[in-house]
């Protein structure tokens, strides 16, 4: 209790600590948007709960960790990763996602649950269970006495993230493929009459958002680490993103991607580092409990 | 017709190997060992270098005449099974190693926590192991009477880092009750035992410990913590949270130029911090519970040097790193397994046990005798500094080959 008080007074005196705590949530945020965004994609337009989404982010990451192990410069990783995870995305959808994709929320969940288990052992038996990082050398930039501190490194991952997301999203709205994802997930029986391959639409969806997820990873490994093991932490926090903001958000998504990041820091900076995640957690419980608030209010009576 | 003759050399080739191969076994009998350990999992790389440690003694033994017990020679076999990184595995293979595979003796697992998993099914069976991973104190203070310990308990891991803290704040005229500390570790036996370390050693100095942080299971971002201690600016600070606590602290520390002149970490040469981020690993106190330079020697190993050559030729996969520390100790825990069966000469595990305790020995990773607890109290925790990208033993000042560079920047 004492630390927590002692921690809030602290940034009561050091006013600008408040600041550098967003940018660093800002940062993080980032991230979370694009493997949120991936995840929003797929439980739209199939509505399959991709329990695998963390373990496609791991997999880019360790995509891109290889290649700078072969002597490749890290920045390529991420447009490797991108590419590589497509195929990958690809191989999941034709062998499992296809043949759960019609049948009940809890076949999909299991089957996507299963594959992260898959993934995360592929990965232990590949690379080992070490955590690996990517070190790009980059100077960091120093604002106000040093207190602020903007990696140049995570500098350009957040530029990255924020390139791929805006092109993901021109992607969506004029290209015919867009149109055939978006016209699918507003009524999958309609596009079929409509002449639209679905099965077609479905596996370019979850092709992308397994790309999106493996051009994550490859930014991740770069500013933080990762570990066979660590794909969960993603998922989660994907989860709390996209229920916070509802399927087909957009706006939505990148505003409580970029909260969560930067609730997540102030509450570690609070509470301590080891609330970092719990605070993800809560979260989801919070939105969770409005949601019920609200669809209870909107309970109507058939007349 | 051709094809025939060369079919015959292989043949007649093989054969002979195979005479040669049964000709030394039937030399020497054999001593079966169980083990279980983690070779896929979390901890699966610490793993397979305890296991290799485990074949290297092996091998070593069987070349240099084997375990001679009642005047006959043996060699060790290790039946292992892996415990896939998780307690109840373990423990439910340290069951059917004992009660199917009728093994009288086991090894230790990797990690404090596997071995605590499994140190009750060895109490109950009245089994002794030999361990060489587990330094959680927790395990010595349960009146375990089956367990021996060749390493040093981890609550020891960074405690001298605090006394050379102090050491330096009385050289540069200030108290040593005026360092200030801060202390992030991970929420595990391991790490709490380190924090329990270093507060009981600052509290004999009267220092106090200004930042008091749990790191979480999967950390990957920790600058919330680096920001108070930039705020804050302890005189020393104290981080352990295995491999991926090394690699954040380090890389951040460098990205966020934290300036505290002392900084002790563990996990130093597991994450490869110096291959990781070269000159930004450059001042760190790592600790570690063994180091190849150090003076300490036996007639079966050679010298700390002769050992880690003799194993990067037995493993060459090691050849471009650092022989770590858990396959040295894991080494020492066969050799103390031979070192009893020749002292006790029989096979009787009470005999054995009890040769086990009175083990009093010195080997190529350090003097081991053994307390009540089973725990080894003859071999000091070592600290090494990275100085321009090389290990550096500074403390204690017994086995120092260099002194610490202070401030660290």
């Amino acid at each position: 209790m004492d630390q927590i008080l002692s921690n809030l007074s602290m940034l009561v005196d050091f006013p600008i600590v408040n600041l550098k705590i967003l940018i660093d949530g800002i940062m993080i945020g980032a991230i979370f948007v694009l493997v949120a965004y991936g995840l929003a994609l797929v439980w739209g337009v199939m509505n399959v709960k991709n329990l695998a989404q963390g373990d496609f982010v791991i997999s880019g990451g360790y995509v891109s960790w290889w290649l700078v192990q072969q002597g490749f410069p890290a920045l390529l990783g991420v447009p490797v990763a991108f590419v590589v995870m497509w195929g990958v995305g690809w191989v999941a959808y034709k062998l499992v996602i296809s043949r759960v994709i019609e049948r009940d929320m809890f076949t999909s969940l299991l089957a996507t649950f299963g594959l992260a288990i898959m993934m995360a052992q592929i990965l232990n038996l590949m690379f080992g269970s070490d955590t690996q990082s990517v070190d790009l050398g980059y100077d960091t930039l120093f604002f106000a006495d040093g207190l602020i501190d903007v990696p140049i490194a995570k500098l350009i991952g957040v530029l990255m993230a924020t390139v791929l997301a805006a092109s993901v999203i021109w992607f969506m709205k004029t290209s015919r493929m867009g149109q055939a994802i978006r016209a699918t997930a507003q009524d999958a029986r309609a596009a079929r009459v409509m002449g639209i391959d679905t099965e077609k639409v479905y596996a370019f969806t979850f092709s992308l958002n397994s790309a999106i997820c493996g051009a994550a990873g490859a930014i991740i490994v770069m500013v933080w680490l990762i570990q066979p093991f660590y794909g969960i932490a993603y998922a989660i926090r994907a989860f709390v993103i996209v229920t916070a903001a509802g399927l087909g958000n957009l706006p939505g998504v990148i505003a409580a991607g970029l909260g969560i990041g930067a609730l997540e820091q102030f509450g570690a900076h609070i509470f301590g580092i080891g609330y970092q995640q719990a605070i993800a957690v809560v979260l989801l419980l919070i939105v969770l409990i409005i949601r019920l608030i609200q669809q209870k209010r909107n309970r109507q009576v058939l007349k | 017709m051709k094809k025939l003759s060369i079919l015959t050399v292989l043949l007649t080739g093989s054969a002979m190997l195979f005479s040669q191969a049964s000709l030394a076994t039937s030399d020497c009998g054999e001593i079966i060992i169980g083990s279980a350990i983690s070779l896929t999992g979390k901890y699966a790389a610490n793993g397979v270098h305890a296991k290799n440690g485990y074949e290297y003694a092996i091998s070593v033994i069987k070349e240099k005449g084997g375990i001679t017990v009642g005047g006959k020679c043996y060699n060790f076999k290790v039946i292992y099974y892996d415990d896939e990184s998780k307690g109840d595995r373990a423990a439910t293979l340290a069951e059917r190693l004992i009660s199917q595979d009728k093994v009288q003796y086991l090894l230790g697992p990797y990690s404090s926590g596997m071995t605590k998993a499994i140190a009750p099914i060895t109490e109950k069976y009245k089994i002794p192991m030999v361990e060489a991973e587990g330094a959680s104190r927790s395990l010595f203070n349960k009146g375990y009477k089956y367990i021996f310990a060749v390493l040093s308990t981890s609550e020891q891991y960074l405690a001298s880092a605090v006394a050379l803290a102090a050491e330096k704040a009385v050289e540069n005229g200030r108290l040593a009750s005026s360092v200030t500390i801060a202390i992030a570790v991970e929420n595990d036996p391991f790490s709490l035992d380190i924090r329990a370390g270093v507060s009981d050693d600052a509290a004999s100095f009267g220092m106090k410990i200004i930042i008091d942080e749990k790191l979480p299971r999967d950390l990957s971002d920790m600058s919330a913590i680096l920001t108070k201690v930039k705020l804050l600016k302890p005189d020393l600070l104290i981080i352990s949270g295995h491999t991926k606590g090394a690699l954040t602290a380090v890389r951040q520390i460098g990205e966020k130029n934290i300036k505290v002149p002392m900084i002790a970490i563990t996990h130093c040469e597991a994450a490869d911090v110096v291959g990781n981020f070269g000159d930004t690993a450059n001042g760190i106190l790592c600790a570690t519970q063994w180091s190849e330079t150090l003076a300490y020697e036996d007639e079966l190993f050679g010298t700390a040097a002769e050992y880690e050559m003799g194993f990067k030729s037995a493993f060459p996969e090691y050849k471009n790193k650092k022989v770590p520390y858990q396959t040295a100790q894991a080494t020492a825990a066969v050799y103390v397994f031979k070192d009893a069966f020749e002292r006790a000469n029989s096979f009787d595990k009470e005999k054995i046990r009890d040769a086990l305790s009175a083990t009093d020995m010195k080997t190529f990773y350090g003097d081991i005798k053994f307390s009540e607890a089973g725990n080894n109290i003859a071999k000091p925790m070592v600290l090494r500094q990275i100085q321009n990208g090389v290990y550096n033993v500074v403390a204690p000042s017994e086995f120092a080959s260099h002194k610490v560079i202070w401030p660290r920047l």
